[in-house]
């Protein structure tokens, strides 16, 4: 049994390099896998992951990760952080295409609709605070309202308040965290956030297992 | 609270860094990785590489520079430089760039836009727009590093790029650039005002009321700057420098 092997996903959905990177700067050896196997015996798993819904989880269901993202987070508990698309992909669904995803959270993927277009433009791209709602490990040491880099069009809409663990005001407040148990979900981008980003990472890989797989 | 974006703009000429004054009279900066190592002190917020010549050389900026870059930024940053395929644009963000900033093809062949955006997901695919006014007064996009015009007329073409899927289009004023006396910001507002989508304002920021006239009066979302951070003082030494976050507060 691998323990304590950090994977990152890669279903050919965006920037894996730049999370790996940011994990190097403290100390830590991630893989780059995606394959199915290596994703099952992970320690810890991160989910990034940028462009569309429907072809996520598409992406997802063809290399056989999307099952065993089920065993190994809902079954052997294993941690896992979703990063932008990741977040998304953990939820009901998406307005984005219109597809269902893992269904983790109670919650669902809309669309931004903001009423003033000029002054609040989609993509919801740059720099915002985010406020942590919750007593949360990968929040400690970290001051609430920090700033973090944002790059999204769709926003999640929670359905069960226990799971927001941060929200973000862009015209209007939305969730850009959610959190139960093992996993996580985070809107903004840890991996492009400056020392704070760093800091989510260091959280997040120095959880506790929430349970043993063996 | 959401703040606007304060964006480094640094153009890459045979592997160094330069700077041009309305597209012209180059001069060399320094060392790229260098100046990413600097901006990471500074926390910028976002960088800009920009590869001039690409396109007119028929060839596609370096993996091996993104790679490079991706190494040491610890912030998002946006490539360009004769990017027209798909396959490059898949390398460059596997790569570690998190946008792609198309130019020249974007005017050549405005479906590839639509075609990147719907693979990769509108947030990763800018669209520059470089604006140049004709004898007539009329704001023409240019291509090729504003060598070559187009029938595009800079706003039509801002509302062609939102509509294939763009996520992102930097105004670029070719008569501003270098002359750090401040942005176009009739040109930026109208554009702002007729698209949905975040615009980036680039050309003619000197000082930081410029960045905050683009903001409050342009509508940019983001503000974009060569000279104003690569040089310092009124004899434009070379110095790389970036506004601080209590400057920023004080301002936005």
């Amino acid at each position: 049994m691998i323990k304590n092997v950090i994977i990152i996903i890669d279903y050919g959905m965006g920037n894996l390099n730049s999370v790996k990177r940011k994990l190097s700067r403290i100390g830590v050896n991630a893989q780059i896998t995606s394959n199915p196997k290596e994703i099952l015996e992970a320690g810890k798993l991160i989910l990034p992951g940028v462009g569309h819904f429907s072809k996520a989880v598409e992406n997802l269901k063809r290399t056989g990760i999307w099952g065993v993202l089920n065993e190994s987070v809902l079954i052997r508990k294993t941690p896992i952080l979703g990063i932008c698309l990741g977040l998304q992909l953990m939820c009901n669904q998406s307005e984005e295409g219109d597809v269902e995803g893992l269904g983790w959270f109670d919650a669902n993927v809309v669309r931004f609709k903001v009423a003033d277009k000029i002054k609040y433009k989609v993509p919801h791209i740059g720099w915002n605070n985010v406020s942590v709602q919750k007593e949360s490990p990968l929040f400690k040491g970290i001051l609430n309202d920090s700033e973090f880099y944002f790059v999204h069009s769709y926003h999640i809409i929670s359905n069960n308040q226990k799971e927001v663990l941060t929200r973000t005001i862009y015209e209007y407040n939305f969730t850009s965290g959610l959190s139960k148990g093992n996993i996580f979900g985070l809107q903004f981008h840890p991996e492009k956030s400056h020392d704070v980003g760093e800091k989510i990472f260091y959280n997040f890989i120095n959880l506790l297992k929430c349970s043993d797989p063996e | 609270m959401f703040r606007p974006r304060i964006i480094p703009v640094l153009l890459l000429k045979n592997q160094g860094l330069v700077k041009s004054i309305k597209f012209k009279d180059y001069r060399y900066i320094g060392d790229p990785i260098n100046a990413v190592k600097i901006f990471n002190d500074l926390k910028a917020d976002e960088l800009v590489f920009l590869d001039i010549l690409a396109s007119k050389e028929n060839r596609t900026i370096s993996l091996e520079f993104i790679k490079n870059v991706g190494e040491e930024a610890n912030m998002p940053f946006a490539v360009g430089g004769g990017i027209k395929t798909i396959e490059q644009i898949r390398k460059i963000i596997g790569t570690g760039a998190e946008k792609v900033i198309i130019n020249s093809y974007a005017a050549q062949n405005p479906d590839f836009i639509r075609q990147a955006s719907e693979t990769y997901g509108s947030s990763c695919i800018v669209v520059c727009i470089d604006v140049k006014k004709s004898f007539f007064g009329k704001e023409k996009t240019y291509i090729l590093n504003g060598s070559q015009s187009t029938k595009f007329s800079s706003l039509e073409f801002a509302q062609i790029m939102e509509e294939k899927g763009a996520g992102e289009i930097i105004i670029q004023s070719i008569e501003r650039d270098g002359t750090m006396l401040g942005y176009d910001i009739n040109l930026i507002r109208r554009i702002s005002e007729s698209v949905s989508i975040p615009i980036v304002a680039l050309g003619g920021a000197g000082e930081i009321i410029h960045l905050k006239k683009a903001y409050q009066e342009g509508f940019a979302s983001g503000l974009a700057a060569g000279s104003m951070f690569v040089y310092h003082g009124s004899r434009n030494a070379i110095l790389i420098n970036y506004p601080n976050k209590k400057d920023l507060n004080t301002i936005f």
